[in-house]
């Protein structure tokens, strides 16, 4: 095993495969109206789904840096940190399936695993941000997504430690102190996780644009600093109804609004956008960066508005929440960690009409994917509908009422699982061919 | 003023530091707010939240608005009915629709009935109870 880095990402491909497997078998659970005991239960699907596809995006990120940073330097110490890492990473998963599939549970959401398996997690983590400074080192001036990763990395340490206060009694005694920290994790986590796969399409955009200047940027500096910011304080846009202390809400509807910035950026760039997606458009690992930049779009307009309080106070706890959160997690992330996969192991296609092919499963994954937002936030205005009480009626029948919707969820659902698949199980079998990986 | 951002080693500094402190009041938060439960109710309170974690409650449950999207939201579930802790057993024993029935011991039901009174105690999750304001805020409407 000489290249953990494409290791790392055949097991991330894997598992996000595994993602849309349990996902497609929870979303029928929503169809169904008698309960289900152990694996083919809900409360185990519903785990296996969430946990597979954010452990696939981690795995990932980490896949990437090791690829593009092992080569930096040569030496026994980082060899022998890659394998401790990768060995922990292993051991981690391994774990976390196992608890999964005897049920046994005890952690917390998008962590339900018996919490023994966060040490070795942890501990990974420590050993590769160990690697990743042995590999770069503070001699050179660093790119702008060097910085990500960095912040990535140490943010995910602490924040994990974090992510497990609730062993201590002190922490659970007080409910709404609790529930304040477990969602300034779940915020903070994700973010820490963004800055390395937002970092890896930087990485990316510099490759294929030949343009390196743009890493050192004042501005690009600027724009990093921006998503840390809110990285670090806007997560109390999760908790708005919690009655937690009222600055937590102020601070994170505030940092929230700074948002705005980006988003208007992106319609200040769009001619310069418009012309760089033509001029690579037929670069195939490209295509993906592209999408992921339009569903940026789409994902930053909904969280703007889902940060405004009084919007919020509808559309939380319903459905439009998880539009967003698959919007950003298939649309923004899987479409990068799509990208980097191409371009490290498939770049270009030899046959015109294998390149045609891969295009039409581009567009109708992006077509499937935009309608499957839709159907979950047809589903979230009913039940936000009902939540007003607008809609005089039992929790059931609110659901009963919203099965149209939720017939298209579980159908889209399923053309997702199938064209992402494609895309998924043809980089898993290019990557094993040799001397394919670049 | 964008000269700032020439030196990242020092902003990164100063924002994880910013971060800690941050982190760190929102911990300490309980020391400064006077608690009405005893030292034993607490305790209970504490393990409520454990029996509510080890059968993934939260999978198809919210508590305001946080959770799983099968079930409705539970936090205001223990003053839904008069009889209310009679009717929350009945459900866990017996299950209802896709939820099953779970084989929950008389120690851990008192403690995640406890936990669920805790809850309940601490406010409302019902939209309705709130008032849009000007500003794009919100506040608990007087009644």
């Amino acid at each position: 095993m000489r290249n953990i880095g494409i290791w790392l990402i055949r097991i991330a491909l894997l598992l996000l495969l595994a993602g849309l497997f349990f996902g497609h078998l929870a979303s029928e659970s929503y169809r169904i109206t008698e309960p289900k005991s152990g694996v083919m239960g809900f409360l185990s699907l519903r785990p296996l789904h969430v946990s597979s596809a954010y452990l696939g995006i981690i795995t990932a990120g980490l896949g990437f840096l090791t690829l593009i940073i092992q080569k930096k330097r040569t030496s026994q110490f980082g060899t022998f940190l890659q394998y401790i890492h990768f060995t922990l990473w292993i051991i981690a998963l391994t774990g976390i399936f196992y608890s999964y599939f005897t049920g046994d549970f005890g952690g917390r959401e998008y962590w339900e695993f018996n919490p023994v398996w966060a040490l070795p997690i942890f501990i990974s983590f420590i050993v590769f941000l160990i690697f990743y400074i042995h590999q770069i080192g503070f001699k050179v001036k660093w790119p702008v997504y060097y910085w990500m990763w960095l912040t990535g990395l140490v943010f995910f340490i602490f924040t994990f430690i974090e992510n497990y206060l609730w062993i201590f009694p002190y922490f659970r005694e007080h409910f709404i102190a609790d529930m304040t920290i477990q969602w300034k994790v779940n915020g903070s986590l994700v973010g820490a996780i963004n800055q390395i796969i937002y970092g890896v399409a930087f990485y990316l955009m510099e490759k294929i644009s030949g343009d390196e200047k743009s890493s050192y940027q004042k501005l690009s500096f600027a724009m990093y600093f921006l998503g840390m910011f809110n990285l670090m304080f806007n997560w109390g846009h999760h908790i708005y109804l919690l009655p937690t202390e009222k600055i937590i809400h102020y601070i994170a509807y505030a940092v929230s609004m700074t948002e705005w910035i980006l988003f208007i950026r992106i319609f200040y760039k769009w001619n310069k956008q418009i012309k760089e997606n033509k001029q690579h458009y037929y670069f195939f690992p490209y295509r993906f960066l592209m999408a992921a930049d339009y569903w940026v779009i789409i994902n930053l307009g909904m969280a703007l508005l889902m940060s405004i309080p009084a919007i919020n106070l509808y559309t939380h706890g319903t459905h439009i929440t998880v539009a967003h959160a698959m919007g950003t997690t298939i649309g923004i992330n899987t479409m990068i960690i799509l990208a980097a996969s191409f371009y490290f192991i498939k770049p270009t296609f030899l046959s015109k009409k294998t390149l045609k092919l891969n295009s039409l499963f581009f567009w109708s994954t992006q077509l499937i994917l935009l309608t499957f937002l839709i159907s979950l936030i047809g589903m979230g205005i009913q039940r936000a509908l009902w939540q007003v009480g607008l809609k005089k009626s039992t929790f059931s029948q609110m659901t009963q009422a919203s099965s149209l919707w939720t017939l298209l969820f579980i159908i889209l659902g399923t053309l997702l699982m199938i064209f992402m698949g494609y895309f998924i199980i043809y980089l898993i079998l290019k990557s094993l061919k040799k001397n394919q990986v670049t | 003023m964008l000269n700032l951002f020439a030196h990242p080693k020092r902003i990164f500094f100063v924002l994880f530091v910013c971060f800690i402190a941050f982190s760190v009041w929102i911990y300490a938060i309980p020391l400064f707010s006077p608690s009405q439960y005893s030292e034993k109710e607490l305790h209970l309170v504490a393990e409520g939240r454990l029996v509510w974690q080890k059968y993934n409650c939260h999978t198809c449950h919210q508590l305001y608005g946080l959770g799983g999207y099968l079930g409705p939201d539970l936090t205001n579930v223990y003053s839904k009915t008069a009889s209310n802790e009679a009717y929350i057993k009945g459900i866990i024993k017996s299950g209802v629709k896709q939820m099953p029935a779970f084989e929950i011991s008389d120690k851990e039901m008192k403690a995640l009935l406890h936990f669920l009174k805790n809850v309940d105690a601490t406010g409302t999750s019902n939209p309705q109870d709130y008032q849009p304001e000007i500003l794009g805020t919100f506040s608990l409407e007087k009644k």
